[in-house]
Parts: C-alpha cells; structure tokens; sequence
C-alpha cells in the first residue's frame, strides 16, 4: 500500500510548477515591508485562478518526486527474507496488514524495538516517524476521519504511551476508529516498576471503548483482529493494545481468525420498527421541527440519506460542530452551526421548535447549555447507535437505536412528504432570522477595528480558495469557531476539529494524518498560536517525509478564547492569556518550511496561494487582531437563549 | 415526565415549562446484576466506570456461576431510576458485561452473609446465644472472651443484629453485601447473548482492497 503515498511519481500534477527549491523546502522569509506579501523562493507570485487538485504530490520529473521513488525502491528492494524465525512483533505486522493498515504512526522506545526489528519484512506499511508520540495518536485520528479506516499509532512502554493518551482520549470523546498500540515490559516485570513501566492499560481504561494486555504471543492474531472490529463497529472508538516485549519476540505460529466472537458486544443497527412509526407520527405533527445532525451522520455515511429525508419533510438541517459537513452548506434545508458558538438564528430556530429530531449527536453541554431551559417546548426524536447517549443529558420522548443511515432509510418513507410551501411561514421567518443574524456577524471587508486582518476573513478566503473541498483541521480555540462558522464546507468528512476533548496541538498532526488518509485532497490546518506551539515539533515529521500539510497559522500572540473568557466573563482581568510564540518564520526557516506571510488583506490570497504552490508542506502566518472575539457567545451554565451577542465596542459583532 | 411516557402528547402549554434533567429525580436503593466475563481487569472495569460515571455504589459483590467463564456481580446503590438505567447503559458499552438487569424490588431474594465477632464472658454469654438463636444465627467459634456469629438474611435484619449485639461490645464486623434472585422461575439468561454467533475478523471490502494491493505485504519468512 505505500505505493498509495509514494507513488505520485506517476500522478499527473500539471500544477506542480514549484521549483525542486521549493520542493525541498526552501524557506522564503517575509521581508520588512509589511505591505508586500513575500514572495516564495520560485514559486509563482501570481497563481493561476484554477486549481489543480493534487499539486501537493510531487510533479513527475521533479528532484522530491524520484527522491520518494528512489526511497520506495530501496524499501523494497532491502525487505530480503532474513533466516530466522516468525515472531510475535511479525504476527503484529501480518495482522494490521490483514486489517488493511498501510500507514502507521509510531515512535520507537525499548520495549517495542522487536517491532521495529521487522518493519522492514512487512513493506506493505509505512511507518511515519512523528517527533511525539501525541502527534502519532492525533495523526492516526486525522487519517481515520478522512478515510474513514481504522488509523493506528504506536509508542513504547511508559511515557511513550502516556504520551500518546492525549490522542487516544480525544479520539475517545470524538468516536473515530482508532487502535493505539503500546509495547510493556516483558511480562515478568509487570508490576515490579521496571524501568519505564506504567500502568498503562489501568490508564487508558477509562478512555478506550476497550483494552486489551497481551502478554503472549499467540494470542496477538486474535487480538488484532478483535480491536479492530470493535474500533470500527457500531460507534467507533479508540481501542488499546498493550503488548508485553516477550510477547513481540517470542516465537509463534498461530494463525490469523476467520472469525472473532465478542458476544459482549453486539450493536443494534436496525431502528425498532414500532419507535419509528412513534417518531414518523410525531414528525408528521409537528409545526416548527428542527433536525440535529451530528458527528453520527458522517460516521455512519448518512448524508445522502439526511438531505433525502430532510428534502421530503422540508425540515431545515442544522448541525453540531463535529456534524459540520453533514449536509452542503449551499443547501437551501442547511441552515447552520447550532451551541456555544453557533449562529444565533439556529440557537433561535432550536428554542422555539415544537420537535427536535436528534441524529447521531448527543447534546453536549456546549450544544444544550442549561437543560433545564433548553428548547423548552420540544419533544425530542433521538437516534443514535449507542443507547448510552440516549437519555444522557436530556431526557428523550422517542428513543431509536441504530445505525443514523438505516434509521433514516426506514423513516423516510413512513413519513408525509411535504414540500417548503407546505412550511412557507415556518421557513420564512427561520430565513429572516437567519439574515439578521448573518447580516450582524460578518467581518467582510478583512480587516477589523485597526486594520488588523479579521480571523473571520482568513477564514473565508482559505475556504474559497481551496475551492471547499480540501481536507480542513483546526485546532482548538477561537478559530476553530471562526472555521466551523465561515468556511463554508461542502463536503462530508473535510473538517477536523477537536470537538469532544477540546485538545490544543490537535491540528498539525491531524493535518499530517488527513494529507496521508485522503491523498487526493489538499490538507490544511487551521491553527492558533497556542496551539501549534504545542505540537509544532510536528513540523519536522511534514518536512522529512514530505507530508504536504499546509499550515494557516492565525496568530494573534494571545490565547484568544482564554482573553476572550477573561475579558467578557472575568470582567478584564487578564491573566497567562498573552503568549508570546516565536519568529515563526525563522523557525520554519529552521525545519526547512516554506513560510508566507500577510499582515493585510490585500496579502491574504496571495500568501494562501503561494502555500498551494508549494509542492510539500508549507507556513502561512497570517497577524490578526489580537483582541477580536467570537460572537454571539453562550455563557457556561446559560441557556440558548442567554447569547451575548456584543461586547465592548457597539462595532464588535459587525 | 407525562411527556415521557406519551411522547405523542401535546407539549405543556402556557409558561416555559422546565426540561428534567436526567438523574435529578428522586433517589431510592436499587439492586442491579451485571453478568460478566471471568477475566482479570473487569471488576476494575466495572468499578472504574461506575465511579467515573458519578455513581456511588453501597456493595458490590462478585462470585462464579453455574457457567464456567462467566461471573456475576451484584451491585446495590442509590439513584434515581432514570439514572440508574443510564448506568446499566454505561455498562453495557463494557466487552465484558454481557447483560445487566436491574432487579425488581418485589420477588427478590436478598441476602448477605455477616460474621460478627462479640465480646462476650461468662456473665453475658448465655444472653448473647439467646439473641443469636432469635435471628437464627449460627456460632461458629467461641473464645474465652469472645465469639464469631455467622449471620445471612437482608440488610435491614443484619442491621437490626449488629445493632443487638452492639450492646455487647462488636470486636470485629465483615459483611459481604447484597446477592439477590428473583422469586419464581424467571432466571438472568445470559444464553442467548453467549450463542449470539461470529463476525468475520476482516469484513470483506477491506479484505478485497487488501487482496488487490499488489505490493508485497510481507517478505516471507523462513522458519
């Protein structure tokens, strides 16, 4: 499978125009002017106005493309059968090439050295050297929700896997398939606090949809094959392997299984007939029904079968942060980003409702705020494969468990069609408050207060000029507001984001996970400087392997969401929310990145175009006001109806 | 909570109703049996999760059943009854749990097991036999100063027991919590779970992308 990655040798990239200098990475430095947008070192200044997709793989004939060649070959050709025997760190190999695997994220550590012993007897996995482990795990996320595969990362015993428990748990908290594999102690020194033993599968318990220590080697086909069912099936999750070193190097000839039995874990994916027939009737009655599309709907490959259903009953769609892409965001049923930050039209729409029908998500406190007040006069439709979620945090009128895209198939036919005139007054006034609220929150002319560029409009530019259908992961904070809200998604599984565990440093690697799963696809992260200060050792990894993420870096030198709590809910009382980050493009300069930069919004389509020229990985600095905050905004512990939606300045929400 | 049971019923009119919030209802004692595999970690798993989910649990008993393989936990605690389904829920996403049944309070047979070590001389300990003859508890050893009481009934009948011989002076008191089974022949099967069939280890699209690729997955290795 690594021709998958590698070989772009023999795509066809007629805009791959970028200079082997910049192939590799030559840093083009922002010059003094702050009004002239630097210019990269070969690459075009003036882009073209259409895009070719792909130009991030190397062009034929370049000096990068037969450098990866040359690399494959070597791989392939120094994979020589050894004379030795089959180990359990082989039976590894066999068993995640069975499942598929082709990429796998990892870093090398003592116990898990048997492994890396036989990399090379398994080709057919490509193994990405990360610089931390907590890239790994963040990578193998972004792969997973891009392709829609099990991703896999790798550490060793201790920190190495401590290391990696940031990732697993946000992919826990975000239901994406994942299998994080651990080396331990040989098994005679579990529990005697050998050198970099930890309780590791103690660790991860609460925060993997399961465990699994192996300790011998036969049991690791089994195993294997067992986590990868169960991160995949159902609501995927993040499952744990831990393997003892003896189990890696001990000798076995245990076979791979046909089958696996796990009669603890059997999902229900067909809706009970008589709770769909309930809901159809109460869909049928309703007045003022609002659709909550989540995470569920891309998960399960539902969005043809949401717009289907939301077509037939006229039902305006709106969606959760991690349902961003459930349905087209052009669509006239699309009607917006709904919680904390969400439009205020759709928090709107949601109060008033007299039916809510609930797919794939899980009223989260950032979506429901106080319950208590929450869409007061709704009764609640709640489909969702895990009947966990159900009666979680609200309590639910008509509960259905299953699969979202089975559910919708057997529920759109039972209910009555009904066209937008049928709702003529009830979509009117939606519209009209969708254009208030629309009309009072934008930042179009790219510049805010001072001059400064508006996050809001980097936004917006990177999404029209990566035609809405590259692969977009944000990190945490502000922006990653600002992207849900005005990038303008189009397709399903192309935003990444955080959502669940909030994890800061998310964004790089999840990047570099989205350019290896979805290599047909331009990849970019979307970050803040908090955050990419806490994983930009990752800049490295992108470099190296020639992962071509491109990095919009919107830097406004503070911890902006933490400023903006300070300033709206701690009445000004700053405290650790100014960050001072570094010269970043010396710092790219340092890893051999590509760097742009604007300061202006005549400079910002220039720089994203530059960063598109680039063939591999490339910085683009954006400066933005430092002080702009994401509005309309509910307070922790409010309601939806409790917005904030101005602040300081009467000019803030415009 | 009308809502709740006639979900077709027409949404309370007039002022903002309030939204419940689930677990926020009365609380009352609840006996819930999770069956679950033998294998080493899942009490942790049980426990981990009950605690992590923000329940406290009074006892927690663990014991073999009639099926080699298969344990049987018994779980008291206090919530309301929204919650304490949530909490089944919870443990239901556990591989191990393989079923969870929140017994009815009527038709259940309760019991646990106390030994109870009482203070005893010569002066007193023909009054202590006689209490313990009352609850038809058992002796089963006795010391110049002391005696062990073996003791199985309810809570409330061990409770009432202890609070006797508290009188006595209690040296040392173990109690095992609460088994429980409901009257009559209804049984928790967990039968149909364990015969419930296989999947495939690899589901066939992913198989057949494997089988395409046509790099060499692994170098063949000589034994």
């Amino acid at each position: 499978m690594t021709t998958e990655h590698a070989g772009a040798t023999t795509a066809d990239t007629p805009g791959g125009t970028a200079t082997a200098a910049a192939a590799t990475g030559t840093t083009a430095l922002p010059t003094g002017d702050p009004g002239t947008p630097a210019p990269a070192t070969g690459a075009p200044a003036a882009p073209s106005t259409t895009r070719s997709v792909g130009r991030h793989v190397p062009a034929a004939g370049t000096a990068a493309a037969a450098e990866i060649e040359r690399a494959r070959q070597a791989m392939l050709s120094d994979a020589k059968p050894r004379n030795r025997t089959r180990i359990g760190a082989d039976a590894l190999c066999e068993a995640l090439i069975r499942q598929g695997v082709d990429v796998v994220f990892g870093y090398p550590g003592g116990v898990i050295l048997p492994l890396y012993d036989v990399w090379e007897d398994h080709p057919a996995i490509r193994h990405v050297l990360v610089r931390h482990e907590q890239g790994a795990a963040h990578a193998a996320d972004g792969y997973a929700r891009v392709s829609g595969r099990v991703g896999v990362c790798l550490g060793t015993s201790g920190p190495g896997a401590t290391n990696l428990v940031t990732g697993v748990a946000t992919a826990q908290l975000d239901s994406i398939p994942m299998v994080a594999i651990t080396g331990n102690v040989p098994g005679a020194l579990i529990g005697k606090d050998a050198f970099q033993e930890i309780d590791i599968t103690g660790i991860t318990l609460p925060m993997t949809k399961h465990n699994f220590l192996v300790r011998k080697a036969d049991d690791i086909p089994r195993v294997i094959a067992e986590a990868f069912h169960l991160a995949r099936t159902g609501r995927p999750g993040p499952v744990h392997v831990d393997i003892t070193k003896d189990a890696l190097t001990s000798e076995t000839r245990a076979g791979h299984p046909e089958t696996i039995d796990l009669p603890g874990f059997k999902p229900t994916f067909e809706g009970h007939p008589r709770q769909l027939r309930i809901a159809a009737e109460a869909i049928d009655k309703a007045q003022r029904p609002v659709i909550l599309a989540g995470h569920g709907i891309l998960l399960s490959g539902a969005t043809e079968e949401l717009r289907t259903f939301a077509e037939r009953t006229s039902i305006p769609v709106t969606h959760t942060l991690l349902g961003v892409g459930d349905m087209d965001e052009r669509h006239p049923l699309s009607y917006g980003l709904m919680g904390m930050h969400g439009w205020k039209h759709v928090n709107r729409a949601i109060q008033s409702a007299d039916l809510l029908i609930a797919l794939g998500m899980r009223f989260d406190d950032r979506v429901t705020g106080n319950v208590s007040t929450y869409a007061p006069n709704a009764r609640i439709i709640h489909v969702d494969i895990d009947p966990s979620e159900i009666g979680k945090n609200v309590a639910v009128d008509v509960p259905i468990v299953g699969d979202v895209g089975r559910v919708l198939r057997a529920l759109t036919p039972l209910v009555a069609e009904r066209s937008a005139d049928d709702r003529a007054a009830y979509l009117g006034q939606l519209a009209e408050w969708r254009s208030e609220s629309e009309g009072t929150s934008w930042h179009g002319s790219g510049a805010w207060r001072d001059g400064y560029l508006s996050a809001d409009y980097v936004i917006s530019r990177l999404g029209e000029l990566t035609d809405h259908d590259a692969n977009l992961s944000s990190d945490v904070g502000q922006h990653q507001m600002w992207l849900a809200r005005y990038a303008g998604f189009r397709r399903p599984d192309s935003h990444l984001s955080s959502g669940g565990l909030g994890t800061m440093g998310y964004g790089l690697p999840a990047a570099m996970g989205a350019a290896l799963g979805q290599p047909d696809k331009e990849s970019w992260a979307i970050v803040g400087d908090g955050g990419l200060q806490m994983t930009s050792q990752e800049f490295m990894t992108v470099v190296a392997d020639h992962i071509p993420v491109k990095v919009a870096l919107l830097d406004n030198g503070k911890l902006g969401m933490i400023r903006q709590w300070q300033e709206i809910i701690y009445g000004g009382h700053y405290h650790s929310s100014h960050l001072p980050g570094p010269d970043w493009a010396k710092l790219a300069e340092a890893y051999g990145l590509a760097c742009f930069r604007a300061r202006t919004p005549e400079e910002v389509d220039d720089a994203i175009r530059a960063a598109q020229a680039v063939d591999g990985p490339a910085l683009v600095w954006f400066s933005i006001a430092e002080a702009q905050n994401v509005l309309p905004m509910m307070p922790a512990g409010k309601g939806l109806s409790d917005l904030i939606e101005t602040w300081g300045d009467a000019a803030e929400g415009r | 909570m009308a809502a709740m049971n006639d979900p077709l019923a027409a949404p309370t009119a007039g002022a903002t109703p309030s939204r419940y919030i689930p677990g926020s209802g009365s609380a009352h004692r609840h006996v819930v049996v999770v069956i679950v595999n033998d294998r080493p970690g899942v009490l942790n798993r049980v426990s981990s999760l009950v605690r992590a989910r923000n329940f406290n649990i009074e006892s927690l008993v663990v014991g073999h059943t009639e099926r080699p393989g298969i344990s049987r936990m018994t779980i008291t605690l206090q919530g309301d009854d929204f919650a304490v389904e949530q909490m089944g829920k919870q443990l239901y996403r556990l591989v191990d749990v393989l079923k969870v049944q929140d017994m009815p309070q009527e038709h259940l047979v309760e019991h646990e097991l106390a030994l109870v070590k009482v203070r005893t001389t010569n002066r007193d300990r023909a009054e202590v036999l006689r209490i313990i003859e009352l609850y038809k508890g058992r002796v089963i050893d006795v010391a110049p100063d002391s005696l062990i009481v073996e003791h199985s009934g309810t809570e409330q009948e061990i409770d009432s027991l202890v609070a006797l011989l508290a009188g006595f002076g209690i040296r040392e008191l173990v109690r095992t919590g609460t088994v429980a089974m409901a009257r009559g022949s209804g049984v928790v099967d967990v039968e149909g779970i364990l015969r419930s069939g296989t999947v495939p280890a690899v589901p066939e699209s992913i198989a057949a992308r494997v089988a395409a690729s046509t790099a060499p997955a692994t170098i063949t290795i000589e034994e």
